[in-house]
């Protein structure tokens, strides 16, 4: 049981992993036509925290979020054609990768306004609470985020009104091209104790950790609704968009970031308990021909056909 | 009214638009220790799109600040020192997420003036990078100047060229009033003549490009840029455009577009903002409610932005801004007589 549960823990990040770097390779090769900020090494947040979660659970995110959606359970190809700008992505090329959604897995976007994910999850976690099913709600943000008023106001209002949502601090110590530490003056821990919301600290490049967390945080608050925060540290491995050259970063920082790879952290977990190689040359295999295919297809998948674009702005208008 | 300043003519040095507003930048800080930038990554960075560059090391962290995401404290922040004694320059990173300042901006800086009963000034400067073009999706690529125009107490500029963009710069620090400068993100590499010394490009005046007889196209930013391409590609096809680079919509130059609609009576408008409510729909009242009316001899044609959210595909976000086909085109039919 806890043996198949890291097994689809670690499939779940590789995956991941494996569209990110085909992401990179497609961007380094000109085919983007956007932005994109990837989340390798933070892979084991997402997916530690979506493994707690079922469909009608929401979760919002913001500028880094692949692996937030991926995790959720979207589908490899129209998210790969969404950020080629397909009609058959996501978002029908709309959107890109700073706006990948999927509203039939309870993925109500990534966001392209740091912070702008909390009230949209405060609002979601309210008509959860109202729709009474014990669903809850999810946000992902990062620790520069904390400095946005905003964040501040939905932490308040989620204890004000006990409502069923889990804000999910993606702690990598940057901000953009700026280390957080000169960009706040207190910690989100003494956020949440001022608010009285519960508050947990993770490993975030531990997938086990951040699940067993996680999974005490969500069954209580499916029970008796009430906000949590969990704050995750972790490791932005690239650029804070590719194609950023990093020099403000140092090279002792970077030599740091392997040994803190989590899923090698989780390989070396697994293995203690008795998974064997064999298990991980097959796993890397299978994702690698499920990643290709994706790609392959969505490469070949049509740009957006419809060309009248105010036809896509209201609904009940005859629209798609 | 005025054609290309004689002091870009003669000067031959080039700068980028980016290099150009960092000039400006550096000038006003030296003569002034009022003066001060600040914004997210301006400072060790040197900016998002490097135009504050290698500031912060001329003038210490203390007059070249790195803020925070905190888009709403900033502005109040400008609007507070400026009200105190000081001359704030404020970068906001794209100009999208002005919106999250719009309370500081729109019910502080641009009322204290008046409201006070002219016992206060808010002389403060906000920079933004502006427009679509980069692939960066409906919340990095909206050209949101329009909104501001409609707020009385706040000057709104979108200089074109490097000149301009230093001139207008300098002009705004010195100005008494808030003024918001929105920078089109594709013009911070585009290169052009740039003098030495300290100048200012006065704000609400237009600049006439180009001469014309049959056509006039007024643009802002850098439909003024294509306005001028479009303008070469219409002589070819014997139409005589004279193209009004506004540069500043807020206040507007009424007076240096009524004169030429008086001597081409026609008239195109130009802007990458979403053109319904738009800046276009001002300056076609403007017209129709002056003389200039009396002088037009086909209807006043606007080229804006769809009525739609800048989309991330490269295509749609090409047919959601005007392009230099569509000016030449448009052009043509009010030349010809088809509009
Ligand atoms: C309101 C707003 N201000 C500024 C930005 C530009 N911006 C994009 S990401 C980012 C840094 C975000 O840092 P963090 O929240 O820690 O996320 P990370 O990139 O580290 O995952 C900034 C300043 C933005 N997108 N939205
Ligand atoms: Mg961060």
């Amino acid at each position: 049981m806890t043996a198949e549960r890291a097994k689809s823990r670690y499939s779940a990040m590789l995956r991941i992993r494996a569209s990110e770097e085909a992401l990179q390779k497609l961007f380094a090769d000109g085919r983007i036509p956007g932005f994109v900020h990837l989340s390798i090494g933070q892979e084991a947040v997402a997916v530690g925290v979506s493994s707690c979660l079922r469909d009608a659970d929401t979760v919002s995110s913001n500028h880094r979020g692949h692996g937030h959606t991926l995790a959720k359970g979207v589908e490899l190809e129209p998210f790969f054609a969404e950020i080629l700008g397909r009609e058959t992505g996501l978002c029908r090329g709309r959107g890109g990768s700073m706006h990948v959604a999927d509203f039939s897995k309870g993925m109500l976007g990534a966001n392209g306004i740091v912070g702008a994910g909390l009230p949209i999850t405060t609002g979601s976690a309210l008509a959860l609470k109202l729709l009474g099913k014990g669903d809850i709600a999810v946000v992902y943000f990062g620790d520069g985020a904390l400095a946005q008023g905003l964040v501040h106001e939905c932490i308040n209002l989620s204890a004000l009104w006990s409502l069923p949502v889990m804000f999910v601090c993606e702690n990598n110590g940057w901000s953009e091209f700026s280390p957080t530490s000169r960009q706040m003056a207190t910690s989100l821990r003494k956020l949440a104790d001022a608010f009285g919301v519960e508050y947990r600290a993770v490993d975030g490049n531990r997938v086990s950790e951040v699940a067993a967390t996680a999974e005490t945080l969500v069954a209580g608050m499916r029970k008796a609704p009430a906000p949590a925060i969990l704050e995750c540290a972790t490791t932005r491995v690239r650029g804070h968009f590719e194609g950023d050259r990093q020099d403000y970063r140092t090279a002792s920082e970077i030599q740091s970031l392997p040994a803190r790879d989590p899923l090698s952290l989780a390989r070396a977990e697994m293995q203690v308990e008795g998974v064997p190689p064999d298990w991980f040359d097959e796993v890397a295999k299978q994702i690698a021909v499920e990643v290709n295919n994706a790609v392959a297809k969505a490469l070949t998948a049509p740009p957006p056909i419809d060309a009248d674009l105010a036809a896509g702005v209201y609904a009940g208008m005859g629209s798609k | 009214m005025s054609t290309q300043p004689p002091e870009a003519a003669a000067s031959a040095r080039e700068l980028t638009y980016a290099e150009a507003i960092r000039e400006g930048l550096e000038q006003a800080m030296e003569a002034d220790s009022r003066v001060f930038l600040f914004g997210e990554d301006v400072g060790v960075y040197g900016g998002a799109f490097g135009v504050s560059g290698d500031l912060v090391h001329r003038f210490g962290a203390e007059r070249v600040i790195d803020t925070p995401i905190s888009e709403l404290g900033m502005a109040g922040a400008a609007v507070g020192a400026a009200i105190t004694g000081m001359r704030p320059v404020l970068e906001i990173q794209f100009s999208d997420f002005i919106t999250l300042a719009m309370e500081q901006i729109v019910n502080q800086a641009a009322k204290i003036r008046f409201m006070f009963g002219g016992k206060a000034t808010v002389p403060m400067v906000v920079r933004l990078p502006g427009g679509s073009g980069t692939g960066a999706a409906a919340q990095h690529s909206q050209s949101l100047e329009a909104w501001f125009a409609h707020v009385p107490g706040l000057k709104v500029v979108q200089p074109s060229t490097p000149h301009d963009a230093k001139g207008m710069l300098l002009a705004a620090i010195d100005d008494p009033n808030p003024v918001l400068i929105f920078e089109h993100k594709l013009l911070y590499k585009t290169k052009g003549p740039v003098p030495e010394e300290a100048y200012r490009v006065p704000i609400g005046k237009a600049a006439v490009r180009r001469a014309g007889e049959d056509v006039t196209i007024v643009a802002s930013s850098i439909m003024a840029i294509k306005a001028a391409a479009a303008a070469e590609r219409l002589a070819a096809e014997g139409v005589s455009a004279e193209v009004i680079d506004l540069r500043s919509i807020r206040p507007i130059d009424l007076e240096t577009i009524a004169a030429s609609v008086r001597k081409t009576h026609r008239l195109l408008i130009v802007y990458e903002g979403v053109k319904t409510m738009g800046v276009g729909a001002e300056i076609a009242a403007m017209i129709a409610e002056s003389d200039a009316f009396d002088y037009l001899d086909a209807p006043i044609l606007r080229l804006g932005g769809a009525d739609a959210p800048l989309p991330y595909n490269p295509v749609l976000e090409k047919a959601a801004v005007p392009q230099e086909d569509d000016i030449v085109a448009a052009a043509l039919r009010l030349a010809r007589g088809e509009a």
